[in-house]
């Protein structure tokens, strides 16, 4: 990846992060590790890879994208916001009585592909819209981001055999590996491992990433997923749950809480230095 | 007397998705390995590009329909009554219903009457868990004649449809010649003045049968066959309650939360009149041929006439 592109990405992955932790200190309750730990997926998905258009979020042939690991909401309506599907200021507002931005992604939303929030959901609904892309011959991609922990709901295996009997090489699920759920380490709560082999064993292509944050990985991961066809693709990334705000990183308390004014500061302040150094 | 004409709605429903294919580009069909028994099998037949078999796994079935209505489709998702209501509630609620997906779902083998299989199979719970979705509607057919129109009315209409079909055959009474469909309505198909039966599905011959019986022994009984549920036709109701003054509902559905219930909240707020349900008394089925089992719960027109008269005290 060029140089001066990758530092682009950086910077938005990070303004990106100053989002998900405006809406959530705003809102006063919400998700950040496991937002923060898909910035860099979602900038990379909205600003290179997708075919979108702000001023017209429901055109037919647009590239789709659902969430299902809907409760990392802010990543999604933070990337909306910068790549200009609506104002940034409705991050402030985000939960709140009356506002447009819901606790997990809501369909009427502007850029919203799809409501989820009910874990293991929404990858079906991305196999449903990637099926009517093969039936109208469209030429449209549908991702579909799901969380380590959300592979314990069944319903996501369902998916995952129908998406492989039907050939659906027009979809890309992204499994965000951040290893850690509510009650603990994915491995200790009731083990979704060994996640690449069970989506093999389903009959899709998988390929892992060892490190989410870096866009030059990301990159290779979906160009290898573009020349995949005749089934759909598992793209596993490891990640950090909590990545770009130190004392979030990694730490399970940081799943589903929203920061104090002086946490917010603090995580601020590390994203605003973070953001100088990939401006400079 | 000639012998009336019947036929399952299950296969009034696969009849009619395959005699609107044509005609409605967007209709897909989708069902979970029980295409011979909902009778999609007959569209999958004439149309294989647009069936899609989506194995034992209604969950995910009702999550790929949600995908399909968001890009454009007209999906079918088509399972046991138990299962799409039962098994896929949630999936329905937060992918179909909260975006307000144009998904319609054909559920069948519903009530008591699938007989045999016992009471895993016997969803008496359905039109309770449907109607309390925000957005959805809930049609319950009557014969072959409403169930094909109900499937053509639910195709124009934008939005989730939750449509109830039957396994055992249900008596032929609308002439498909002059049968209009109309959403949302109530058909009065017989005046009267002492009291009021509504029903829905199956249960609208039996009460047909019960009100004939009636009329011998000297009481008028309007007749009101309910087959959208959900909205309900509050006007047709309110007017039965104010000019008969008693209402009997008959649905095969548990007395919690279905027809009963729907009529019930509606005449306590327009005209507080006494409403007896007949129905499954919160209590399971089990195995037994149909017909015995309707007769045992009480879903008879002699068991409905029989209750008119102890209401009247005639």
């Amino acid at each position: 990846m060029d140089e001066t592109i990758r530092k682009q990405l950086q910077a938005t992955a990070c303004r990106v992060r100053m989002g998900i932790l405006t809406g959530i200190f705003h809102a006063k309750s919400g998700h950040p590790g496991g937002s923060l730990s898909i910035a860099e997926l979602v900038t990379y998905l909205y600003f290179v890879k997708m075919h979108v258009d702000p001023k017209h979020p429901d055109m037919p042939d647009r590239d789709r994208l659902v969430l299902s690991k809907g409760h990392t909401a802010p990543a999604l309506y933070a990337v909306l916001a910068e790549r200009g599907f609506f104002p940034k200021e409705e991050l402030e507002h985000l939960r709140h009585i009356g506002a447009m931005l819901q606790g997990h992604p809501c369909i009427h939303t502007p850029g919203v592909d799809m409501s989820s929030g009910s874990l293991g959901q929404g990858i079906s609904a991305a196999c449903g819209m990637a099926l009517a892309g093969k039936l109208d011959s469209a030429a449209y991609h549908v991702y579909a981001i799901l969380g380590d922990g959300e592979l314990e709901e069944g319903q996501v295996w369902e998916a995952a055999m129908f998406a492989a009997h039907y050939g659906l090489d027009n979809l890309t699920a992204i499994v965000d590996n951040n290893g850690l759920q509510i009650d603990g380490k994915i491995t200790d709560v009731c083990s979704p491992e060994p996640i690449d082999e069970k989506f093999r064993a389903f009959g899709w292509h998988v390929i892992v990433v060892d490190d989410a944050h870096d866009f030059d990985k990301l990159e290779e991961a979906f160009r290898e997923a573009e020349s995949i066809s005749g089934k759909p693709v598992a793209i596993i990334q490891k990640s950090i749950k909590g990545k770009g705000v130190s004392f979030m990183e990694n730490q399970v308390d940081w799943h589903g809480k929203a920061p104090n004014a002086e946490q917010y500061e603090q995580g601020m302040q590390e994203l605003r230095a973070a953001l100088a150094e990939w401006e400079a | 007397m000639a012998e009336v004409k019947k036929k399952a709605t299950r296969e009034s429903y696969g009849e009619a998705l395959t005699a609107l294919a044509e005609r409605y580009p967007q209709l897909v069909v989708l069902d979970a390995d029980l295409a011979a028994a909902t009778k999609t099998g007959i569209f999958k037949k004439a149309y294989p590009d647009r069936f899609f078999d989506c194995g034992i796994a209604e969950e995910n079935m009702m999550g790929v329909a949600a995908g399909l209505a968001a890009a454009g489709k007209i999906p079918f998702a088509s399972t046991f009554a138990m299962f799409a209501a039962g098994r896929a509630y949630e999936i329905v609620r937060n992918s179909i219903g909260y975006p307000g997906l144009n998904v319609k779902i054909g559920a069948t083998h519903a009530g008591i009457s699938v007989g045999e299989d016992g009471a895993t199979h016997q969803c008496n719970e359905d039109i309770a868990l449907m109607r309390t979705i925000p957005g959805m509607t809930v049609i319950v057919p009557c014969d072959d004649t409403e169930a094909k129109s109900a499937v053509e009315a639910a195709i124009q209409h934008q939005g989730p449809v939750y449509m109830r079909f039957g396994r055992l055959a249900a008596p032929i009474l609308n002439d498909p010649k002059t049968y209009r469909f109309e959403w949302g309505k109530g058909v009065q198909l017989r005046d009267g003045k002492d009291i009021t039966i509504v029903a829905t599905g199956l249960m609208v011959a039996e009460a047909v049968q019960a009100a004939e019986m009636l009329a011998r022994e000297g009481i008028s009984a309007r007749v009101i066959n309910i087959h959208t549920i959900k909205p309900l036709d509050r006007d047709m109701i309110c007017m039965a309650a104010k000019e008969t003054g008693c209402i009997v509902t008959v649905e095969e559905h548990s007395i919690i939360g279905g027809l009963g219930s729907a009529v019930a909240d509606c005449v306590t707020e327009c005209c507080p009149v006494p409403v007896v349900k007949i129905g499954i008394n919160d209590e399971y089925g089990h195995s037994g041929s149909a017909v015995e089992l309707l007769k045992e719960f009480g879903l008879t027109a002699d068991n409905i006439a029989a209750t008119v008269k102890k209401i009247l005290n005639h």
